[in-house]
């Protein structure tokens, strides 16, 4: 069971104590959009042995969604940052690359 | 009585201990498991095999025993497969065998053992295909009733259990040399420390094998200077009977306390103890190996590191004449061991050809006969034990003759050690094979990792492969101050895999591997012949490992006939994955606490006494108990039911609705926010009024409705489903945090702050009229709403109807609920006032054709589907689903679509979910949604998702009940009742 620090209010508790939201960054195409480009944002995952961003809540806590960086296969996590970005930090992406290097 | 006239240090002679086995009364002492005081009591044989009925004694003196399973207790504690190796003796213990009828010396499932040629390996898979209605009436039924341990115990378990939490730096799984050593050098070092030990001794082999001497001690008497300078450290705590079941991600450890299982019960019987921690120090020890060779299992073929322990910790001689079988030094403590207690060893057999060192020399000098190169060939024995073995030259291929006869009652296998690698290999850390010992040992390059990437399982002695104590302790120690040991050398293990026997050996007699399951090495063999090549594929085929010891003792052999079989090497075999728990624990400690009423906590209102007063009869809803239906006498429930239906539509009802889900939002952006969330226009409501809103997901289906109130400017008030408010305010928050953020708005869940009661029916206005308060009633116009004071309590009166009658809705804080409700139940009799159920109100609302999400819908229904274009806003230029509904498939024609179906005989009412046929009878078009017989129209009534229904009003319908028979019914219009809706605007 994995051990998650929440960055909205910095406690550090079990996984049960959050909610798994699937793949991070996924983008909501307008009313515009293609069949296709709506069917990709609708069921189209990632589903890697490696690094994944996705998203949690604090479901139990504080009620906060936020980011995390994991790896699904060591479980490592990278880091955690808010949900109200569109990319992952830069420092992130640098402890990844950092953390998986060859 | 075989118990020896020295020795035992764990029991205390003075103390006898009665207790049965299968009836019979015995006597022990305390300090013995239950395996020791039946060897004391000369009786070695406790059960029948799996499935050859074979009989068995005790194996190991530990947790991996195999075959001593006992049903333990009677009545409601009777609790079967405990393993008698950790059963402490107390006084009125009742044990009984197992898997056995009539009795253990005489059981007739023996007879399967005759017929164990017909049973090889994938029996199960191979036999018993056809007929296919015979393999659940005939032979499962039978094959259970054969096979199998303890009967499940049949009465309710009256002991209770708990859940505990812990939080420490250091866990160290293990009470042995190694484990005390870690544990005082972590808690030196400061920080929280747990020490557990499955046992409830410390010490470990330290207390048996005793050759070496520690820091200049007795090893004894280092044992006992670790634990009480563990004792006496504050940062560290001691758990003893508490096995480290398992090591979960991220430094999560479940700990298994047996806390009275050795004594009378008082408090929690076992805890499940759920740890979190930076490091796990795994000092797990190491497990002995059997040797496969012919008959292996008759009663008092043991491990060598048993037969020693029962002598030097329980004072019990297993035999009085033992033959050893060794492949290493290590075994030949158990002839001194025996030596010394003054029991005969008759021979010591080695695989080795040149035995040497200190161990080997002592043994010679104590004058003990040592035959290098061989091993037992055959063995000899009845159900009682074993009575002779026949040795064999090794290395002489399997073809060879039989050696000489030795008559023997007990013979001791030493096969080499196996690390206790589980915790290592619970969470991901990876186990190697080391060939110069024979083992799978933990790989220090690939432990098991933390949330930070780093090793948090840290194994220590001989769970590191470490073989004797020099090398236990000094791994043990770590980077802390060693320690200086000086004991015997020891020579490297021969690995013996499997024995032959006469003639043409592996076909021969039964060399057994999983004692437990009966899986011997010919049945690996044929896996590997019949090309189950894979570890797991000859694992599940065999069975092997996949018995409740979970091939503690058999896997590492099993894989090495596999290996050799298939002429590959051991790493390139692999072993199968260990998985938790490490030994098995009881339901008991699973369920903890939360049994009974607390097995799933239900929420319920404020009114939730005077309704069961009232004789409700209460159904769930969510997490929610509601009233079905207020029962009176011993009235049916139609009755009830009716009535209370009648009532409405007639006087007056009251429903508690104070389940339904009441969400804030509120903020400069509130309307946008909503307009978002709803498919119809929330932006233009005026304060003051309310409006009833659907809401659907981005696949553009239904997933809640309600009425939504605008209470000012920036405040609107949304009502969920009663199961939907948890739901629906994190879906509010999950699109306001992670996609509408820059949205100025702010929710609140306030659904239990609110109590609400719908008042329904011709004279509501009347019975709201005769209280006291300030709100103008006539004046509130159909979905208006008004703040007031009602009998000097505060509320918000909605004028809304879910009943299509005259109806308003009452709010207000739940602590005013039960006066309110009781005060305006106490205003009417004459006008007829009374309470009902959740039933009347879904006879109520479907004869008005109002759809319940989670009945007309399903996950794939649009609001056009259900005739609620209406509720969709064309103007708008997003919201969740407005998309999604313009993908073909929800456009498309001959979607299933909400309609009412009148029965043609209106008495039948039609089954929920009875499927309606198309015209040629080969395909279902749609299903009943609701169902229901209306007391108002006199009629059953049916609600249905039919393929094109709006387009086939008047169309007969086939609708199937059972595979036989069909019922006819007529599409019609879901509203059955006062159409123009008069009823409600009055």
């Amino acid at each position: 069971m994995l051990l998650i620090q929440c960055p909205a209010c910095g406690v550090e508790a079990e996984e049960t104590e959050f909610a798994a939201g699937g793949e991070a960054h996924i983008v909501r195409p307008g009313p515009g959009c293609t069949d296709a480009e709506w069917a990709s944002y609708l069921f189209d995952r990632k589903n890697p042995r490696g690094v994944h961003y996705e998203r949690w809540r604090h479901a139990f806590g504080c009620g906060k969604w936020f980011h995390m960086a994991r790896h699904t296969h060591t479980l490592e996590v990278f880091g955690v940052y808010a949900a109200d970005v569109l990319d992952p930090p830069q420092e992130i992406k640098d402890r990844i690359a950092e953390r998986t290097a060859p | 009585m075989t118990r020896l006239a020295n020795g035992g240090a764990l029991i205390d002679r003075d103390t006898p201990v009665s207790f049965t086995f299968d009836g019979k009364q015995f006597r022990g002492v305390k300090g013995d498991t239950l395996a020791s005081a039946m060897l004391a009591n000369g009786v070695k044989l406790v059960n029948r095999s799996y499935k050859y009925h074979r009989p068995r004694g005790v194996v190991t003196s530990g947790p991996e025993e195999p075959n001593g399973l006992v049903n333990l207790g009677s009545g409601n504690r009777h609790e079967p497969n405990i393993r008698m190796t950790q059963i402490e003796l107390f006084d009125g213990l009742e044990a009984t065998s197992q898997n056995r009828y009539p009795s253990l010396r005489n059981d007739v499932g023996v007879l399967n053992a005759a017929a164990s040629r017909l049973y090889p390996a994938g029996f199960y898979y191979k036999t018993f295909i056809h007929p296919r209605h015979a393999w659940k009436y005939l032979f499962e039924p039978m094959i259970r009733r054969i096979a199998g341990l303890g009967r499940a115990p049949t009465e309710a378990d009256p002991d209770t259990y708990e859940h505990q939490y812990a939080f420490c730096d250091t866990l160290i799984a293990g009470g042995g040399a190694s484990g005390l050593l870690a544990a005082r050098r972590a808690g030196e070092a400061g920080g929280r420390v747990m020490l557990v030990e499955q046992t409830e001794r410390l010490g470990g082999r330290l207390l048996v094998d005793d050759d070496a001497e520690i820091d200049g001690k007795p090893a004894r008497e280092w044992v006992a200077e670790q634990v009480a300078a563990l004792e006496a450290m504050e940062n560290v705590t001691i758990r003893l009977r508490t096995c480290c079941s398992a090591a979960y991600d991220h430094g999560y450890a479940l700990l298994y306390e047996r806390r009275t299982d050795h004594t009378m019960p008082t408090g929690p019987r076992h805890r499940l103890w759920r740890v979190r921690t930076k490091q796990i120090i795994g000092a797990t020890g190491m497990i002995e190996r059997p040797i496969p060779f012919y008959g292996n299992d008759f009663p008092g073929v043991m491990l060598a590191s048993a037969v020693r322990d029962y002598v030097k910790l329980w004072g019990v001689a297993p035999g009085q004449t033992t033959v050893l079988y060794t492949t290493n030094d290590d075994g030949y403590r158990t002839a001194l061991a025996l030596h010394e207690a003054g029991c005969k060893v008759a021979a010591i057999l080695d695989s080795r050809a040149d035995p040497a060192g200190l161990l080997v020399e002592q043994a010679k000098t104590a004058g003990i006969t040592v035959h290098p190169s061989t091993g037992i060939g055959k063995t000899e024995g009845t159900k009682d034990g074993v009575t002779a073995i026949h040795t064999v030259p090794l290395g002489k291929g399997d073809d060879v003759a039989l050696g000489e006869k030795i008559d023997c009652d007990c013979v001791a296998m030493a096969g080499g050690w196996s690390p206790v690698v589980h915790l290592y290999s619970h969470s991901g850390g990876k186990v190697m094979w080391d060939a110069g010992r024979a083992m799978y040992r933990p790989d220090p390059d690939n432990p098991p990792r933390d949330s930070s990437g780093e090793a948090y399982v840290r194994m220590v002695g001989g769970a590191t492969g470490a073989l004797t104590t020099q090398d236990v302790l000094t791994s043990a120690a770590g980077n802390g101050e060693g320690v200086s040991v000086h004991g015997p050398a020891e020579q490297p293990t021969a690995s013996v895999w499997f024995t032959p026997s006469h003639g043409k050996a592996a076909l021969g007699g039964k060399h057994f591997l999983d004692y437990q399951n009966d899986v011997t090495v010919a049945d690996i063999r044929l896996a590997a012949r019949e090309g189950f090549e894979s570890v797991e594929h000859a694992k599940r085929y065999t069975t092997l490992g996949m018995a409740t010891d979970q091939g503690k003792l058999s896997n590492i052999n099993g894989h090495a006939i596999l290996a050799d079989t298939l002429g590959k090497a051991m790493p390139e075999v692999g072993t199968t994955t260990f998985r938790p728990p490490y030994t098995p624990i009881s339901m008991g400690s699973i369920a903890g606490q939360q049994k009974g009423s607390l097995f799933k906590p239900f929420r319920q209102t404020a009114l939730h006494e005077w309704h069961a007063e009232q004789g409700a009869e209460f159904e769930p809803v969510g997490d929610w108990r509601r009233p079905y239906r207020y029962q009176k006498g011993g009235e049916g429930r139609e009755t009830s039911i009716t009535r209370e239906i009648r009532r409405v539509r007639e006087k007056v009802g009251l429903l508690d609705a104070s389940t339904l889900g009441k969400l804030i939002v509120r903020g400069p952006d509130a309307g946008k926010f909503l307009d978002l969330m709803y498919t119809n226009m929330m932006s233009t409501l005026k304060p003051g009024k309310c409006r009833y809103g659907l809401m659907c997901d981005d696949n553009g289906f239904l997933m809640d409705d309600g009425v939504v109130a605008r209470l000012d400017e920036q405040t609107f008030l949304c009502h969920t489903t009663s199961g939907g408010s948890d739901r629906v305010h994190a879906w509010m928050e999950e699109w306001l945090q992670t996609e509408w953020f820059d949205l100025k708005v702010l929710t609140a869940n306030v659904t239990e702050q609110w109590s609400q009661f719908a008042v329904a029916g011709p004279n509501a206005r009347a019975l709201l009229d005769r209280l006291e308060g300030d709100v103008d009633f006539a004046a509130l116009p159909f979905m208006g709403f008004a703040d007031g004071t009602l009998g000097g309590m505060p509320v918000r009166v909605f004028r809304i109807s879910f009943s299509g009658e005259l109806s308003y809705e009452l709010a207000t804080p739940t602590a005013f609920a039960v006066s309110l409700w009781e005060l305006l139940l106490g205003s009417g009799d004459d006008l007829g006032v009374g309470p009902y159920g959740t039933e009347a109100l879904h006879v109520l609302r479907a004869e008005k054709g109002f759809i319940v999400i989670g009945d007309e819908t399903d996950g794939t229904v649009t609001p056009h589907d259900v005739g609620m274009s209406w509720a969709v806003s064309k103007k708008k230029e997003d919201f969740l689903g407005k998309r999604a509904m313009e993908r073909p498939d929800l456009t498309r024609k001959g979607r299933k679509q909400l309609v009412g179906l009148l029965t043609e005989d209106p008495n039948f009412v039609l089954p929920d979910g009875a499927h309606a046929l198309s015209a040629d009878g080969t395909r279902a078009i749609g299903h009943v949604t609701s169902t229901y017989h209306s007391p108002t129209i006199k009629r059953s009534i049916a609600m249905a998702l039919i393929e094109g229904g709006m387009d086939r009003m008047g169309e007969v319908l086939e609708i199937g009940i059972d595979r036989k028979t069909t019922v006819k019914a007529v599409i019609a219009s879901p509203v059955f009742y006062d159409k123009d809706g008069a009823r409600q605007n009055v």
